[in-house]
């Protein structure tokens, strides 16, 4: 459909990115959007603080246990469309900090995510390639299809909350269960 | 080696002397420092603070033996490492029994000791009897458990030493997650359900500030005050750091920073690791100069390991460590003029040089950020062709006329001196009582820098100076940190052209490293400042304990002090100000 083109077409170019940093691939983020590598080009020069103004989460760094409520929180707080990036292998899977005890074994375990970039931490490079995937992801979608019009499509998800240990919600049956037996 | 000899005396000296003071409260510790009696700790402290001038109290950790060891019974210890103006360290043990009576806490004597002795009650479980405010630092309140006790396992918890057998069982590799009962990195005490369960997490954190925002002050007369959190999401902290305040209007009169919230357990695992196996681990401490970090862990090793680094070996490490400085100083200017109000210009102009730097050291080790260079007795890789002339026109031509550019943009402006001259300041007492280091001590006074009180590698070969101002002020940092680089400058400049050939590597390319038993303070300057490495080593192929004292977390706590009286803005100015890297904050 030639709207829908349109409407692909002009979200490639006006995509703004939350303005969150959480470790060492943040470093490469910035420096990304820096004058070598010119993130502009992308039509992503406006870097939004606040994530309700922002169309796209690049995870770029280790999820802790700790910061987990507020990831999901700022998640919620997007307004769709949203797309998620995890950047780097700690947002991937944990990386190499995957045993430690306050470190989520990837990002993916508490939100949604549409790209993934390995390395540790990826180039710039790597991450524009996101970026092209995303968008070459854009070509394929339909308005209809976003999760925006979709049922149910605003409830969010439940915010874990920090007890003995990170307390997901949507794990309590589970802990139950595990309990009784 | 001249500086192993040097603390032992010290040590020698102070036992003596404390001896004649309190008969029957010190013994000579097992590898290095003195045991002290808890009873007599507030004590021997405040002598060794006031009679023999050990002013700085760099570092407070703990060690957990659960089972004897050679001369003392099972036992929690604390540990202290002191210094003074010239030499150090001398190491402070305490026992303290496993489940019950605690220490009592240096607080008083020494303020860097409460954010240290926090972290080691969350960490270890060793109670500070008397701390002003002993909550959990890096964990939060309500976690079930200490980690780095030898007894606690994480839930992906496999083997106490790498390599695991565990990971190919069969010929096959077994995920982590296939062997935890929620199929994920989670645990829960066997009583706890969640049903009807709330978490307290944040309690304890206002509980403090609703005191004071909800007590009997109140009157028609005076403006309500309120609690508000910056961060963990913020713009300006410079990654995931969270300060909560008490503002009255839009002064500050209480701030307190929460920390934890990138807590990457570096500790746990390093214990787990090979001792080789931790030097990629240093470089994510200070994402924004690994090669110090490297550094700092190399040279606490070697001192283990008593291996003499050969010559070109040394001089490509300052070189290396020297454009960190550079690379990092130019970072900081560049964020700090982000944070108040200049937005992204001079940041790209920063961001610029970074790149270059960068550009040399992916071509020294392969990796433009984590550069995993450094080898105890050496460096991993010679310097390849074409590096020395590129660095040599970024030393000579490129960055000093673009340090003496972003200068003249910076320090003439007016809005940029309305910012910084007279906010946040620092008096010299207060510095060395916090336990400050790096520019931020420097910019107070204190002409400490343990490149020149403690030299290691081969920096006293160099003509360079320790850079010093006076008013202690957001200002005068950032002036700390040009002149710095313009030392540092100065050093690359000799360290290129005196670069001698020879081997990089002192001894054989190896994996499995064997470390004599004792421990270790092993300390460098980093840019943000002294970063010091711990370690014990019971002879094998594993560190006992691996701890880490970095500057950012040691230099966070003094900002509610700085802060109190400065207004919201003036925050994120004096939080730049500091230089913090929450990932070396956090670990």
């Amino acid at each position: 459909m030639p709207w829908e083109r349109l409407y692909n077409w002009s979200r490639k170019r006006s995509l703004w990115p939350l303005f969150s940093g959480l470790a060492c691939c943040a470093i490469e983020m910035i420096c990304a959007a820096a004058a070598r590598f010119d993130q502009a080009r992308f039509g992503m020069d406006i870097v939004r603080p606040s994530p309700r103004q922002a169309d796209l989460m690049i995870v770029s760094g280790t999820v802790t246990k700790k910061m987990a409520p507020q990831i999901v929180r700022l998640y919620n707080q997007m307004a769709e469309p949203k797309y998620v990036i995890a950047m780097g292998a700690c947002a991937i899977s944990g990386g190499p900090f995957k045993e430690g005890y306050n470190v989520v074994s990837g990002v993916d375990q508490l939100i949604p995510v549409d790209v993934y970039v390995p390395g540790c931490p990826p180039r710039p490079e790597a991450l524009y390639n996101a970026f092209l995937a995303l968008h070459a992801r854009w070509d394929r979608e339909t308005i209809r299809g976003l999760r925006w019009y979709q049922k149910g499509a605003d409830e969010g998800i439940p915010e874990p909350a920090l007890g003995p240990d990170l307390v997901d919600w949507r794990l309590a049956d589970k802990i139950a269960q595990k309990r009784s037996e | 080696m001249p500086e192993q000899v040097q603390p032992s005396q010290q040590t020698a000296g102070a036992l003596s002397t404390l001896e004649a003071r309190f008969p029957g409260a010190v013994q000579p510790a097992e590898y290095e420092g003195l045991v002290i009696a808890p009873d007599r700790l507030v004590e021997v402290a405040t002598c060794l603070r006031d009679e023999l001038g050990y002013t700085y109290l760099s570092c407070v950790t703990g060690v957990d033996y659960p089972a004897p060891t050679a001369r003392f019974p099972a036992r929690l210890e604390a540990v202290y490492h002191l210094f003074r103006a010239t030499g150090g360290p001398l190491t402070l043990h305490v026992h303290a029994e496993r489940d019950g009576l605690g220490v009592p806490s240096l607080a008083g004597v020494w303020p860097a000791a409460n954010v240290h002795e926090r972290e080691t009650w969350d960490m270890l479980g060793i109670r500070f009897e008397g701390h002003p405010d002993l909550r959990r630092i890096l964990l939060w309140e309500g976690f079930a458990g200490h980690p780095l006790r030898k007894d606690w396992h994480e839930p992906y918890y496999e083997a106490d030493h790498k390599p695991f057998a565990s990971r190919y069982p069969k010929g096959h590799p077994l995920r982590a997650e296939e062997r935890t009962p929620l199929s994920c990195n989670l645990q829960y005490p066997p009583d706890w359900s969640p049903e009807g369960w709330e978490s307290e997490a944040e309690v304890p954190v206002y509980a403090r500030m609703d005191e004071y925002a909800a007590g009997d002050w109140r009157s028609m007369r005076t403006t309500d005050q309120i609690v508000i959190n910056l961060g963990p999401q913020h713009p300006s902290t410079h990654g995931i750091l969270r300060l909560v305040a008490r503002l009255d209007g839009e002064t500050i009169q209480q701030l307190e920073p929460v920390l934890g919230y990138l807590h990457r357990c570096h500790e746990k695992i390093g214990e787990r690791n090979t001792w080789l196996g931790n030097v990629p681990y240093t470089d994510r401490l200070d994402y924004v100069c690994s090669m110090s970090n490297n550094f700092g862990y190399a040279t606490a090793v070697e001192k283990l390991l008593g291996v003499e680094v050969p010559e070109r070996a040394e001089y490509i490490r300052v070189i290396m460590a020297e454009l960190t400085r550079v690379m990092n100083h130019l970072v900081a200017i560049g964020f700090f003029t982000n944070d108040i109000g200049v937005y992204l210009t001079a940041m790209l102009y920063a961001l610029q040089e970074r790149e270059l730097i960068v550009d040399l050291f992916e071509m020294a080790s392969g990796s433009r950020m984590m550069c995993n260079y450094f080898r105890f007795g050496g460096v991993a890789r010679d310097l390849p062709e074409g590096f020395l002339p590129l660095a040599k026109e970024l030393v000579y031509e490129r960055i000093p006329r673009r340090v003496d550019e972003l200068e003249r943009f910076l320090v003439d402006n007016e809005v940029f001196r309305a910012r910084t001259i007279g906010v946040g300041v620092l008096p010299p007492a207060k510095a060395i009582a916090y336990g400050c280091t790096g520019p931020l001590l420097r910019a107070s006074g204190v002409p400490y820098d343990v490149r020149r009180v403690e030299p290691y590698s081969i920096y006293d070969t160099f003509d360079w100076d320790v850079v010093v101002r006076y008013n202690g002020d957001v200002y005068d940092r950032f002036m700390v940190r040009f002149e710095e680089m313009r030392q540092s400058l100065r050093v690359l400049r000799q360290a290129l052209e005196r670069l001698p050939d020879g081997p990089i590597l002192a001894g054989k390319k190896q994996a499995d490293v064997k470390v004599p038993a004792g421990e270790v303070y092993g300390r460098v300057e980093s840019p943000k400042g002294e970063l010091g490495f711990y370690l014990v080593s019971n002879g094998g192929t594993n560190p006992y304990r691996y701890r880490i004292r970095t500057p950012s977390f040691a230099n966070l706590g003094v900002l509610g002090e700085l802060c109190r009286g400065h207004l919201v803005a003036d925050v994120v100015a004096i939080l730049a100000s500091i230089d913090v890297t929450l990932g070396e904050v956090d670990r």
